[in-house]
């Protein structure tokens, strides 16, 4: 099925007798493997709204993420949680959707120093279980009409709802970016690192330690000048280490489209998960992984693993605070061990109860957060 | 505005209530004395007021669990109070209510500079959270007008925001983790530390819900570290039209100011009277604060004079030091002191696109006219979020009717240029009636329908955010089932 509009995508799921496997441009298959016939947002595309001088961008559920940046590139605008793009370590194909990076709460990065994607959801428009169109929030920066069911909807993966509309803030894009590299860095002085320079007055917005290469990368954005002058405090703040510092545009660019789609562990073969943690939990929670390879995001509070397949890692993870997701799995793993973080029973019934009411029937991509 | 008819069962068994309530807490931990209950009769909506059947002040988590289990086993309504500066009535009482204050509940429980976090009881006041941070240069960026008073449980259960979130966000965009206590005194933790859910984003639901789905009583939020400096220039233009494209092209060029705050002339002159900060006699004002270092600023500032030069300023004051920064943050500051020494006032909170402000000044000013009642707007320019001040007289018969009656057309006007009716507010009392023009029917059951899950018998806060016909059924049943 691939309804062209909001009301054709409503009357399918109205009329629907089975379960339905809700995709976007079908590059994210993390999950539990949901059986059903597809539903393809791809249909209803395009951009409703951008107004530049607002920040603000409202778009159909199904428009390729591409155009969307393009759309943003040309005004000096981008998305900026800098969602990941799952198709090199999932080895999916197919056109990354903006309805697929708002399901999947998809983001990058630079979510350290400026927030999620669920922190640039101005509105949705979706369609609940029983065919219902639902909006919530608005095309506004700041709203506080109701409840907000946009961030309920946002990381949802479809189970809630279909979305057919997305409204974002959006920001103007830096002129200047710069890399320091510090070398030669285990974890622990990694993590310690990194927090120092998101302690600073400097705005790191991004902090990332790759385990294999032994880098440990900060980076700033802004003006010129100002990306001049913050790198050299960052320098002096690290004048005992090993740094080097990258200030050409292709080459920031790109390593840090490494880390945000996990560039270093896309070829290795087992299971990769993604595990949010407090920072300074990292060394210790790395040290129990017993992990093949290991990318560190976020200042150490995101941890990529790259796992023999059908490990259970969040078993290793013991008594540590956060969350582990098996991005990356066999049939088999994903099967075997629950995909999303178990969740403590009064909060599992919650969420249980939230499905109940947006899917009475149980047919958007069940099972697949379970 | 309309509140629901108390459960007389409920006041008839206020003896029961008290005493059940009592064996859970400390001495002095329930007022139910109707002398002392009068100190919580309203909020900062002060044109409402209503004594509740006792008021309960718990020390902890636990005793909140407590309180709220007995509630909710006898069936009484339950009312959050932080501080009480809902200027939306989100702490208004019932007479058949337990108004639940956290005040007592306002310890730093842990600081952590290393991952940039702090814990607190959540009666403690906004500002005090920065106050617990601030020897080490660290602060919390959401800062209400209230922000002395406000307590985070308050900021949580209405998404605060403040004048600086064009660069910082609003309370849910700073809050990472919450303890919860539901309406049957089960007791849960969502969120820590850690950033973002492992499921659905029970945080970002929790937090705007106005108290309706649970109790926070601590709170993890996200410290940042205090820029190097910050400067305010103040910009004064001829006209709404031009101020309002001036926003607009700043915001455009790229530089992303920390805040941008607009005032038209009705504000800009109450406010030389009662503060006398020097502002320029002209149609509209704006402060425009940039951060970073002095050359950083020098370089942001520079771009933002420049626009701001084309758009042919009658005024243009940059601070050259702390003072003079002082002077122009001085009369925005004390602007809503200043309108009340004048008036009384009521104070709107729409949000609307930023392109659509001029447009919606000029009509706010026809809606004046009309009603015969002066407005003057103070706001933040940059996200769009108005702050009309509608000037009225208390002591004269039917004048609050007609001041509400324009505030409902304004913000109905939020609403028709794409906007909403409160942005940082809450919708509490105020503007419940007003749902109606914003949500359709089935945008409205998706929201009950979460209340349904959280507090099936309706008991938390339960006339407040909806329509109360369209929640008549809901509360019904919940009574009915007692």
């Amino acid at each position: 099925m691939r309804p062209e509009t909001e009301a054709e995508l409503a009357e399918m799921i109205a009329a629907a007798r089975g379960p339905l496997h809700v995709q976007g441009g079908g590059t994210r298959s993390v999950g539990r493997p949901v059986t059903g016939d597809v539903v393809q947002t791809g249909g209803m595309s395009g951009i409703s709204l951008y107004e530049p001088g607002a920040l603000t961008l409202v778009v159909k559920a199904g428009t390729p993420l591409a155009e969307i940046e393009a759309a943003l590139e040309a005004e000096g605008q981008r998305l900026p949680f800098e969602p990941m793009d799952h198709r090199g370590l999932l080895g999916t194909d197919g056109t990354p959707t903006i309805g697929g990076v708002v399901a999947s709460n998809a983001s990058g990065p630079r979510r350290i120093q400026v927030g999620a994607c669920r922190d640039f959801m101005l509105g949705v428009r979706f369609v609940d279980g029983q065919g219902t169109v639902i909006k919530n929030g608005g095309r506004v920066m700041k709203n506080v009409t109701g409840y907000d069911l946009v961030k309920l909807l946002c990381g949802s993966w479809g189970t809630l709802g279909v979305l057919s509309e997305v409204s974002l803030k959006v920001l103007p894009k830096p002129g200047s970016a710069a890399t320091l590299t510090l070398h030669g860095l285990d974890v622990a002085q990694a993590v310690a690192a990194m927090s120092r320079a998101l302690g600073s007055p400097y705005e790191i917005t991004g902090a990332a330690h790759d385990a294999q290469a032994g880098e440990t990368l900060l980076r700033i954005e802004g003006f010129e000048q100002s990306v001049a002058y913050r790198a050299g405090q960052i320098q002096a703040l690290f004048a005992d280490h090993d740094v080097s510092l990258d200030t050409d545009p292709d080459a920031v660019a790109q390593v840090w489209c490494g880390i945000r789609d996990v560039a270093p562990l896309k070829d290795g073969k087992g299971d990769v998960w993604r595990l949010s943690v407090k920072p300074s939990d990292a060394p210790l929670v790395a040290a129990r992984l017993e992990a093949e390879a290991l990318l560190f995001d976020w200042g150490g509070g995101l941890i990529w693993a790259q796992v023999p397949e059908g490990t259970d890692l969040r078993a290793r993870m013991g008594s540590v605070a956060g969350h582990a997701t098996l991005v990356r799995g066999s049939a088999a793993s994903r099967a075997a061990l629950p995909v999303f973080h178990p969740e403590p029973a009064p909060l599992a019934q919650i969420s249980e109860g939230l499905r109940k009411r947006f899917d009475p029937r149980g047919i958007l991509n069940p099972g697949l957060m379970a | 505005m309309e509140m629901p008819v108390p459960n007389a069962d409920v006041i008839a068994r206020k003896a029961q209530i008290v005493a059940a309530l009592a064996r859970v807490l400390p001495e002095g931990g329930v007022i139910s004395d109707v002398a002392e209950t009068r100190a919580y009769e309203c909020d900062a909506l002060t044109a409402y007021r209503c004594a509740p059947l006792a008021v309960v002040l718990p020390g902890s988590t636990e005793e909140v669990s407590a309180v709220l289990k007995i509630c909710h086993d006898m069936g009484v309504p339950v009312v959050p109070r932080g501080s009480g500066t809902s200027l939306a009535g989100g702490a208004l009482p019932t007479a058949d209510c337990v108004i639940l204050g956290v005040a007592r509940m306002n310890e730093v429980i842990e600081t952590d500079y290393e991952n940039r976090y702090i814990r607190v009881q959540t009666g403690r006041t906004n500002l005090s959270v920065t106050g617990a941070v601030e020897q080490e240069d660290f602060f919390y960026a959401p800062d209400p007008s209230s922000q002395l008073a406000c307590a985070i449980a308050g900021n949580i259960a209405m998404n605060s925001g403040g004048a600086h979130c064009l660069k910082y966000g609003v309370t849910t965009n700073n809050l990472l983790g919450v303890t919860l206590v539901l309406m049957d005194g089960t007791v849960t933790e969502i969120g820590g530390a850690h950033l973002d859910s492992g499921g659905l984003d029970l945080l970002g639901l929790i937090c705007g819900s106005e108290g309706q789905l649970g109790v926070v009583t601590e709170a993890t939020l996200r410290i940042l570290r205090k820029p190097e400096g910050a400067r305010p220039v103040l910009m004064g233009f001829e006209s709404n039209e031009v101020a309002g494209a001036c926003v607009s092209d700043i915001i455009k060029a790229g530089v992303l100011p920390v805040a941008i705050e607009f005032m038209d002339r009705p504000c800009i002159e109450a406010c030389e009277a009662f503060a006398h900060a020097g502002y320029p006699m002209c149609e509209a004002l704006l402060i425009v604060e940039v951060e970073g270092s002095p050359a950083e600023i020098d370089e942001q500032l520079a771009l933002i004079l420049d626009i701001a030069r084309r758009h042919d300023p009658v005024e243009l004051r940059e601070a050259k030091d702390a003072d003079e920064a002082g002077r122009i943050w001085l009369g925005r500051k004390s602007a809503f002191g200043a309108m009340g020494q004048i008036n009384d006032y009521m104070c709107l909170d729409g949000t609307i696109p930023v392109t659509a402000l001029p447009f919606v000044l000029k009509r706010i000013g026809e809606l004046g006219k009309q009603y015969g009642l002066g407005v003057a707007n103070v706001f933040h320019a940059g996200d769009g979020n108005m702050h009309p001040l509608i000037l009225f007289d208390a002591n004269k018969p039917g004048d609050l009717e007609l001041c509400e009656a324009m505030g409902a057309d304004i913000l109905r006007l939020c609403v028709e240029v794409g906007g909403c009716l409160t942005g940082e507010h809450g919708v509490g009392i105020e503007k419940r009636d007003l749902m109606t023009d914003q949500f359709a029917p089935d945008d409205l059951e998706a929201q009950m329908g979460v209340k349904d899950v959280f507090d099936p018998k309706w008991l938390l806060n339960p006339s407040k955010v909806f329509p109360l016909a369209v929640s008549e059924s809901r509360r019904y049943v919940a009574l009915a089932a007692e």
